[in-house]
């Protein structure tokens, strides 16, 4: 009998408790649900409509914009776009982010600081003024032009955004630009996770920075590249504020990527007038497709991790 | 871990080289605000303007509605900063500290939503926010703005309280401070860098958010943040690059300093991200 009420009184504690957690957790519970989780649904039901936005969605259509959509020369378009885009940006991102991090990682360098900064910089800075610098330094009359005008390099300024080449070149190099920064900093919380004395037990080996970088950091890195890869192709292959800024999709649809495409057809008229069913099919596509990119990705990279480890372990029991 | 003096040299010279080339469109921008019209067409490649015109600042920040643009990006990015803490910290404290029943299926129910190939998820969203009958005014916007499922953070935050000392926690326990007056009193003072984490964080993705505010200003243009007000203001005034070069400046100036001294809690913020 005595026992039985503080036992009582502990379950009440606990119930208490799990009480105000439910309560804690609710407002983030409802606010995920109602715009995050139902968002989320919604882009796949609206993908089977034929809709306008505006009255009741009533024209259900089937699959029949996800076949309208395989037609389409202008989604093909902006899907090879976006790809041409998306591999070349995360090829330039992440090999130079990771030389870069590299470099910055080393504990005696001076003024990492202010690199690290100066390197960051473009990261938080934002779309549309990205866009004002650019198009602007790169004009017909531009800072660049001027500038290889007047060191004799060139005699015809560079139409830079009005070739389809040139433009495509430089939305790729102002993406990578922007977001090497931030990958950097990837790197570098990967490579400070690789504890400092497996180094110091290469260095009484006699092992060179080449050695070590080759036989301990790359491999112990690979699981982070892993997912630092995966990362950058899925936001390079979502680009969508830097093309709105710099080249609005231009010269003739040249830059245009899918969720440009998925933007004009949802919410403004360049192709007509606003189908928000086909929009969504198209995000679906995208959407899919990422996603087996990222599982692609991720396979290879679960591959690499378990390879990876255990040719540390054997490179540390040999020594 | 460079082995010779040489090599170490080269690189801070290409380190150096490299940056000034980086951050050239920043200086090009600074002084484009401070050059008239004439010169910044005739001598583009100078970046010292002849005459400062502090009036490109008078004349972006009144004429061309910087002001306004301006407003509304504090009043969103501050609005948002404060609501996704406060959901990110209560669900953080809850998971981190309390293991109540469902804890698992919840975390496993939001992570596993993350991996779901998503569609294009701004119409169902813009859809919302009028049925909920708040398009077009700032609650439309900063309700946008705040969702997501904010997992860095709420990570961040559970990682935290669940390393607190479960003996402090206790004693407010016996003090007879309830779980709540506990939160407030005791756990929620000492989280104050993982709130900076998350606040910085949050401020810098709010004010360069682009998209949201594009498509949930479309009907209200009166609405828009700086990020898609510059966007018009390239539509609207063509010929003023000086004024667009102000404009600019004043854009990037709140989101610079703010990232320039806490880019400590930043880079923490970042790295716990890869590291989950």
């Amino acid at each position: 009998m005595q026992t039985g009420k503080p036992k009582k009184k502990l379950h009440q504690q606990l119930r208490r408790k799990y009480m105000w957690a439910y309560i804690f957790v609710l407002p983030q519970v409802l606010y995920f649900l109602l715009a995050s989780a139902y968002p989320i649904v919604m882009s796949y039901v609206y993908s089977f409509y034929e809709w306008d936005g505006l009255g009741p969605l009533t024209r259900f259509v089937g699959f029949s914009n996800y076949n309208e959509l395989l037609h389409d020369e202008m989604f093909w378009n902006s899907f090879y776009n976006a790809m041409i885009y998306g591999v070349s940006a995360t090829i330039i991102t992440v090999v130079s982010s990771f030389l870069l991090a590299l470099v910055l990682n080393d504990v005696n360098m001076k003024g990492k600081t202010i690199y690290r900064t100066i390197y960051f910089l473009p990261v938080v800075t934002v779309s549309s003024i990205i866009g004002i610098m650019f198009n602007n330094i790169f004009g017909i009359q531009g800072f660049a032009n001027q500038f290889l005008q007047s060191i004799g390099w060139i005699h015809e300024p560079i139409r830079f955004w009005l070739d389809p080449v040139l433009a495509m070149i430089m939305l790729i190099l102002v993406g990578s630009w922007k977001h090497i920064g931030v990958v950097m900093i990837y790197w570098l919380a990967g490579l400070q996770m690789i504890q400092i004395d497996l180094y110091e037990a290469a260095k009484i080996d006699g092992a060179n920075y080449w050695k070590m970088l080759m036989r301990i950091t790359l491999p112990l890195l690979k699981p982070v590249a892993a997912t630092i890869l995966l990362l950058t192709v899925g936001s390079s292959l979502h680009v969508f504020d830097l093309v709105r800024t710099l080249t609005n999709g231009g010269p003739y649809h040249h830059t245009e990527t899918i969720e440009l495409f998925i933007y004009e057809y949802a919410f403004a008229t360049k192709f007509g007038g606003v189908r928000v069913g086909y929009a969504s099919a198209a995000g679906v596509y995208l959407g899919i497709f990422v996603l087996f990119v990222s599982l692609f990705l991720g396979w290879l990279g679960m591959k690499a991790g378990s390879s990876g480890s255990s040719k540390i372990g054997k490179e540390v029991s040999k020594s | 871990m460079t082995s010779s003096r040489t090599a170490r040299t080269i690189i801070h010279v290409l380190l150096a080289a490299v940056g000034v080339v980086w951050i050239y469109p920043f200086v090009w921008m600074l002084s484009s605000s401070l050059k008239d019209n004439v010169t910044f067409y005739k001598a583009a490649v100078n970046p010292i303007p002849e005459i400062f015109r502090w009036d490109n600042y008078t004349r972006a920040w009144e004429v061309a509605n910087i002001s306004h643009y301006f407003m509304n990006s504090v009043i969103v990015t501050v609005s948002t900063v404060v609501i996704v803490i406060i959901l990110s910290c209560l669900t953080g404290y809850a998971l981190g500290t309390v293991a109540f029943p469902g804890r698992t299926a919840m975390i496993v129910f939001v992570v596993s939503l993350q991996f779901i190939p998503k569609g294009y998820t701004i119409i169902p969203l813009y859809q919302l926010v009028k049925y909920l009958g708040i398009k077009d005014s700032y609650f439309g916007l900063i309700f946008a703005e705040s969702s997501g499922a904010h997992i860095l953070f709420i990570l961040l935050f559970a990682a935290f309280f669940s390393k607190f000392p479960k003996e402090i926690e206790e004693s407010a326990n016996i003090d007879g401070a309830g779980f709540v007056r506990t939160f407030a009193r005791v756990a929620l003072p000492n989280s104050m860098p993982i709130v900076a984490t998350a606040a910085i964080m949050q401020f810098i993705w709010t004010w360069s958010s682009f998209l949201t505010p594009l498509v949930l200003t479309i009907t209200k243009p009166e609405l828009k943040t700086l990020s898609v007000g510059m966007l018009s203001f390239t539509e609207l005034y063509l010929t003023d690059w000086t004024g667009m070069a102000a404009g600019a400046t004043i854009s990037l100036v709140p989101v610079m300093l703010v990232f320039i001294f806490m880019q400590r809690y930043f880079y923490e913020g970042i790295s716990g991200a890869v590291k989950s």
